[in-house]
């Protein structure tokens, strides 16, 4: 249970930059109204961000070639479809867990 | 009938505990994640303590893992903060989509707001927001408080019983973020009405087609802020 002073230093830097951007948009349209056309394009940022991370974890970019992660993709197909069917993010966090632990232990 | 729809609205704020009820669905994949942290953190020569303050400070899953690794490849100081401002730096992003609905909270309440914002806390705010279109701050806080300590303790337990977990990986655990996601994502397109959502799904096909090309030549935290500003600019331009 020890540190080092460097340690914490390196810590501070890394807490100081991910802090800045979280808190500046906060900050910023408390004093700037923002351009309609600005607030068209936030709208658009939950579902791109979203999707953007599912298909992250559904490409396996290592080799030499960008290709599909099957076991995600595998585990990804029934997540949808559960999360699809029953709208409810608790049941998908369940299912998808479930799916990849039989993907994972039985094939 | 508009008046009193305002009325009915006031009356039902959302309160900080329906935040803390809102956040629990999502607390599986902050645990699973958290423990694999620290049992990263502990084979990567960091003390418990460093992964406590990693976990308070930091605060950002995919940050603090590659953090570890650079710090085990023994990167300098500059390439570790560099490269954790560019992984979360797409937390910009998130922020200024939730924001312009917390204005009417003091300066002090949105640094608040601000400071806990991450992935999962942006995408159960979000679909808060397409369901009903405004974002309490109780609310807001009850949501972040919750998943905030959720992931101290779950980071520092598993530095401290790490050795003696069973292996996450076999359990399927670290899929409950990919899974997280999904859900949230169908979530957000469920009340969006038909021609709206055909525009969505267009786009969610260039997403899988930028994200493709970006990751020949980007790593993925990148690829996705990169991709997302891109298509984001895609949905504007193409809206009827």
């Amino acid at each position: 249970m020890t540190t080092t002073v460097a340690m914490v230093l390196i810590i501070l830097g890394c807490a100081l930059v991910t802090w800045l951007p979280r808190i500046f948009p906060f900050m910023l349209v408390r004093n700037v109204k923002l351009p309609n056309i600005v607030l068209r394009w936030l709208a658009y940022i939950p579902v791109c961000i979203l999707s953007a991370l599912v298909i992250e974890s559904l490409i396996n970019s290592e080799g030499k070639f960008v290709t599909l992660n099957w076991v995600n993709v595998c585990a990804f197909i029934p997540t949808l479809l559960v999360a699809i069917k029953t709208k409810s993010l608790s049941i998908t966090v369940v299912i998808g867990v479930v799916t990849m632990a039989i993907i994972r232990n039985f094939t | 009938m508009e008046i009193q729809t305002k009325v009915d609205q006031s009356i039902h704020e959302h309160t900080f505990f329906q935040g803390v009820k809102d956040c629990l669905p999502t607390l599986l994949g902050y645990i699973s994640i958290g423990l694999a942290f620290g049992v990263i953190g502990i084979t990567s020569n960091l003390s418990v303590l460093e992964i406590f303050l990693l976990s308070v400070l930091v605060y950002a899953g995919s940050a603090q893992f590659i953090f570890c690794g650079l710090y085990v490849a023994g990167a300098p100081v500059s390439v570790i903060i560099i490269t954790t401002f560019i992984v979360n730096l797409r937390h910009v992003l998130m922020s200024f989509t939730v924001a312009p609905h917390l204005t009417r909270y003091s300066s002090l309440r949105n640094i608040g707001f601000g400071t806990l914002l991450t992935d999962e806390t942006f995408g159960v705010a979000v679909t808060k927001l397409s369901k009903e279109n405004r974002l309490d701050g109780n609310w807001m806080d009850g949501l972040n408080l919750t998943a905030y300590l959720t992931w101290i303790a779950s980071c520092t337990i598993g530095g401290l019983v790490g050795k003696w977990l069973p292996d996450a990986q076999g359990l399927g655990l670290d899929f409950a973020l990919v899974a997280m996601f999904v859900a949230l994502l169908v979530l957000n397109l469920v009340d969006v009405g038909k021609n709206k959502l055909m525009h969505y799904l267009k786009l969610i096909g260039w997403m899988a087609i930028i994200m493709y090309i970006l990751s020949y030549f980007l790593p993925g935290h990148l690829a996705v802020l990169i991709a997302t500003v891109i298509v984001a600019s895609i949905g504007v331009v193409t809206e009827k």
